[in-house]
């Protein structure tokens, strides 16, 4: 591998964060850390109490961030307009007297103001979602600058909300008819919300859905050959972290009792960035290390570089910008990353339950029958046909070879059968049904699964997570019973496959590493691990053996063999022509996008066609 | 409103809208050639025009200790490579533009006094301040991450915009400044009042925008950089180092955000903060292009410019507003467009 890729793969782990639900976790030390913030008020001055406080807030925000930055590989500048219209809401419902009548039910209670605040910020983070996560990454970012900035504004210019005075007397929370309107009061609320959001959003991290959105940073194309919805992933963790952002600032607007737009502003919205890079965005404890260490630094700066310039201003930002690129830099997975490298925590293994029930399987089609058909498949880019007039055949308990010299547009064709791409002309048919046209994602469901001519593994999880993304249509569990633990019947069901299908390709005793840390041929079986894992009647691999020593080789045949001899259909293409012929049952042979043989491998290779293609024509 | 109102605010809009023009040219440049989101590319309007503001009272910018500042620790950053190296030879280009350049600008404005140059001699000496610190700015922040994700870039943009916010706060203060009108003409163009200020502005941007065209279409360095916008591995390959790509890239987005900064200063008082609303502005035109067309950023930024004049005029609380909920329509329009799924997300 050039230096350049492998520092690109580097950089990619980084931000990828390696391992979020098995990071290590010094469980007697999270005791400890619980005891002591259950304590702090009690012996802390009033000026701590009030920094943990923020602390706890900013967390929250940190938090979010964390799972759509660290985890899903995107990224907001508006979370801080997301608490902005969560203490606007409260403020605006608890606060004024007269509220019109159509609104007064909602009038008054600060809890039905959560809720109601957590339902708009809901609808305004599924539209803004709506209109950019289905665009490339960095139009989420860039939209969230203009909503901050544009929210901002509001809330400064409309006169029901205060104006740029704000809106003051605030009730404060009521738990029980108790009201909390001391720091050392909502202290406990804070900090009660926030391990709740931590413990929810590790849950969610471990779970179906939550390698869906891990699975977001493998890129999209290998999330939805495995079935997952990308775009809905990624709507879900930009509603959370929205979510928890409003819930963050429902409670700063009953701790402040006061609200006035200057705290939700952009800058707002970059600082809350900058708690999650600092802090480690890879993981739910770099959101509580980030937001403490900028917080108590910013109260530190404040005090020290004023004097240092001799003016007043917000410098400190330019501290936490120089150390933001320096982290970037340096320590691209943030001080949690950093700490934990220190902690003497062993590394926590996933579990597994042998005695799980098997998940339940599709009735498999009888030997021989037609599982995948490309009918006179014709595409075209402009000009040029890539593919024209294909037609082929893959039946069940055989392995077909589609073979060709470079450019012949095999990987066009396998793109064309595999919905990620959609032919110009012709159709291709799965079990007689027509796929044309589906997403990959749909394909995948009925049966039809692949592996990727360059790996495509998510490196930092473990082996047996990566196979278990493949069984990913065979749960239904969604984000709220993983949240709260619900699904862990059916989530040990899909583990238990994922282990199952590892004994079945011999990859067993690497069940619990790193995916990243096994060597390219292992990686290749766990490819086809994981497509097996959704249960298919077709496997579609693309270049399993490129890149493969001998030994590997071998191994990859007898896999394929013993697959085959079990009535799995197989469509493989591929360049190395030993490991083909002595393999497959038939080959197809492709030259400029057309067929121009097909047959016994034997035939194939006599073929003057197809001798013609590959040594030129012989005179 | 009657019509020579419109005309009014049109005109108005169609000068700022030119202004917008250059940056999203800048911003999708930047983009192109390195990835990179270039957030702080208003900060070059601020610092230009303040600088401008600050030769003409007669005092040293302080936009002059940054390029000292930021030469020296590219100087110690480089040497340091090039101890590892064992080469010194590229240290010394280095150390000629990072060390002796700032220091022979600092000497000659020292011993001039440039209240009292001629208004041409004051801009070119703000370019010479302002606009190396660009290409500084590539090597000291965007370069060690030049390989990294669109997103780890962005935010790496992100944070470079709020430190030179915050040191454009301790360099100028916090009062907004003004510079001496560039053309103090007018003339009568049927209906219509034309400013001299206003052709200046529209020359320079027609210019400058030939200018690129001619640059990216006739010279080697022009389609160099197009190449590498294309395919950074096959410009690499065939020679054209991606690093050179990335300072060159840099160079040029901070001469047009100067230059639009020395353009706007007349008219607009212009804040330590400003050129980031300024520069956002450019980017919702950018977007417009899909942050890849150059003519259609260019179209998007008249938009913008008019939609803001009339804005305004008839809302003039809600003008930010308005002018950024643009970026709305046009992503959905976008996103409507898109079809598959991105890969590179």
């Amino acid at each position: 591998m050039s230096g350049t890729a492998t520092r690109a793969m580097r950089l990619l782990a980084g931000m990828s964060g390696r391992s979020i639900a098995a990071v290590k976790t010094p469980s007697r030390g999270v005791l400890a850390g619980l005891v002591l913030v259950g304590m702090a008020p009690q012996f802390l001055p009033e000026f701590y109490v009030t920094l943990l406080n923020y602390i706890g807030l900013y967390a929250m925000v940190a938090l979010g961030l964390v799972l759509l930055t660290g985890v899903g590989g995107l990224t907001s500048f508006g979370q801080a307009a997301f608490v902005g219209l969560g203490a606007y809401t409260t403020a605006a419902l608890t606060a004024t007297a007269d509220l019109p009548g159509w609104l007064a039910w909602a009038g008054g209670s600060a809890w039905l103001a959560l809720l109601i605040g957590l339902a708009l910020t809901a609808l305004v983070a599924v539209v803004l979602g709506s209109m950019t996560l289905r665009l490339s990454g960095h139009y989420l970012p860039l939209g969230t600058i203009a909503w901050g900035i544009s929210l901002y504004f509001l809330f400064g210019t409309m006169d029901f909300l205060g104006g740029h005075t704000g809106l003051s007397g605030i009730p404060p929370i009521e738990v029980f008819g108790v009201p909390l309107d001391e720091g050392r009061e909502i202290y406990y609320l804070i900090w009660a919300f926030l391990l709740l959001a931590m413990l929810t959003t590790r849950n969610l991290l471990d779970s179906r859905e939550g390698r869906a959105i891990r699975a977001l940073k493998g890129g999209m194309v290998m999330a939805e050959s495995m079935g997952v919805d990308t775009s809905r992933s990624r709507m879900i963790i930009f509603v959370v972290a929205a979510l928890h952002a409003a819930a963050s600032g429902w409670l700063y607007a009953h701790m402040q009792r006061f609200v006035n737009p200057t705290p939700f502003g952009l800058s707002t919205g970059i600082e809350y960035l900058f708690m999650a890079v600092v802090g480690g965005a890879g993981s739910v404890w770099g959101a509580l290390i980030g937001a403490g260490v900028i917080t108590i630094m910013k109260q530190w700066l404040q005090d020290v570089l004023p004097a240092l310039f001799g003016a007043s201003g917000n410098f400190e930002a330019i501290v936490f910008g120089v150390m933001m690129v320096l982290i970037l830099h340096r320590a691209r997975d943030g001080l949690w990353a950093l700490i934990a490298r220190c902690l003497p925590a062993s590394r926590a293994t996933v579990a597994l339950d042998p005695s799980a029930a098997p998940l339940p399987h599709r009735t498999q089609p009888s030997r021989g029958e037609v599982i995948l058909e490309a009918r006179e498949v014709t595409r075209r880019f402009g000009g040029l046909v890539a593919n024209d007039r294909m037609s082929l055949q893959v039946r069940a308990g055989e392995i077909l070879a589609l073979i060709g010299p470079n450019g012949a547009g095999k990987s066009t064709m396998f793109n064309q059968l595999s919905g990620v791409d959609t032919p110009s002309a012709g159709d291709v048919l799965f079990r007689g049904r027509s796929i044309a046209g589906l997403a990959a994602r749909d394909i995948a469901r009925l049966g039809m699964s692949r592996t990727f001519q360059h790996v495509r593994l998510l490196p930092g999880m473990s082996v047996v997570e990566n196979v278990a993304l493949g069984a990913h249509r065979r749960g239904s569990c969604g984000v709220l019973p993983a949240a709260w633990r619900l699904d862990r019947d059916e989530e040990a069901r899909l583990l238990a496959e994922a282990a199952r299908q590892l004994e079945r390709v011999g990859l067993a005793e690497q069940m619990h590493e790193e995916a990243g840390s096994l060597a390219l041929g292992q990686q290749r079986i766990l490819e086809i691990a994981r497509a097996l894992a959704a249960d298919p009647c077709v496997l579609l691999l693309d270049e399993p053996a490129a890149g493969l020593r001998l030994l590997e080789k071998q191994a990859l045949g007898q896999l394929l063999r013993k697959l085959r001899a079990e009535g799995m259909a197989i469509l493989l293409v591929e360049h190395d022509m030993d490991f083909v012929m002595g393999l497959v049952d038939r080959v197809v042979v492709m030259e400029f996008g057309q067929k121009i043989a097909e047959g016994l491998p034997d035939e194939v290779q006599r073929d003057p066609a197809v001798l013609a293609a590959y040594l030129g024509d012989v005179q | 409103m009657d019509l020579q109102i419109a005309l009014l605010i049109g005109q108005d809009g169609v000068t700022s809208g030119a202004i917008y023009a250059l940056l999203a040219l800048a911003l999708v440049l930047v983009f192109a050639v390195t990835r990179a989101i270039y957030i702080p590319q208003g900060e070059y309007v601020a610092y230009g025009a303040l600088t401008l503001a600050t030769l003409q009272s007669g005092a040293l910018p302080a936009t002059l200790w940054l390029l000292m500042g930021a030469g020296l620790a590219v100087t110690v950053i480089d040497g340091v490579a090039a101890i590892r190296k064992r080469d010194g030879r590229a240290w010394g280009a280095t150390l000629g533009w990072n060390v002796a350049y700032p220091a022979v600008l600092v000497l000659t404005l020292s011993a001039l006094s440039p209240a009292q140059l001629p208004m041409a001699l004051q801009i070119l000496l703000t370019l010479a301040i302002v606009v190396p610190i660009g290409p500084m700015i590539y090597r000291l922040a965007y370069q060690p991450v030049a390989e990294a994700s669109v997103l780890v870039l962005l935010i790496v943009s992100v944070a470079v915009h709020v430190v030179l916010v915050g040191l454009g706060l301790l360099f100028f203060g916090a009062e907004g400044s003004r510079t001496a009108p560039l053309w103090d003409a007018s003339f009568a163009v049927g209906w219509m009042t034309v400013s001299g200020q206003q052709i200046c502005v529209l020359a320079a941007s027609a210019a400058l925008i030939v200018g690129l065209y001619l640059f990216f279409e006739k010279t080697l360095y022009g389609k160099a950089l197009r190449a590498t916008a294309i395919n950074r591995n096959g410009a690499r390959l065939m020679g054209f180092s991606p690093v050179f790509a990335g300072r060159l890239t840099f160079l040029l987005a901070a001469f047009i955000g100067t230059l639009s900064g020395v353009l706007i200063a007349p008219v607009t008082t212009v804040y330590y903060d400003t050129g980031f609303l300024i520069g956002l502005k450019g980017f919702v035109a950018a977007i417009v292009g899909g942050l890849a067309s150059y003519p259609l950023a260019a179209a998007g930024a008249l938009i913008v410019g008019l939609l803001e004049s009339f804005a305004s005029f008839w809302a003039s609380a809600y003008k930010e507003a308005i002018v950024f909920t643009l970026i709305i329509p046009v992503l959905m329009w976008r996103s409507l467009h898109s079809h598959g799924i991105d890969e590179e997300a």
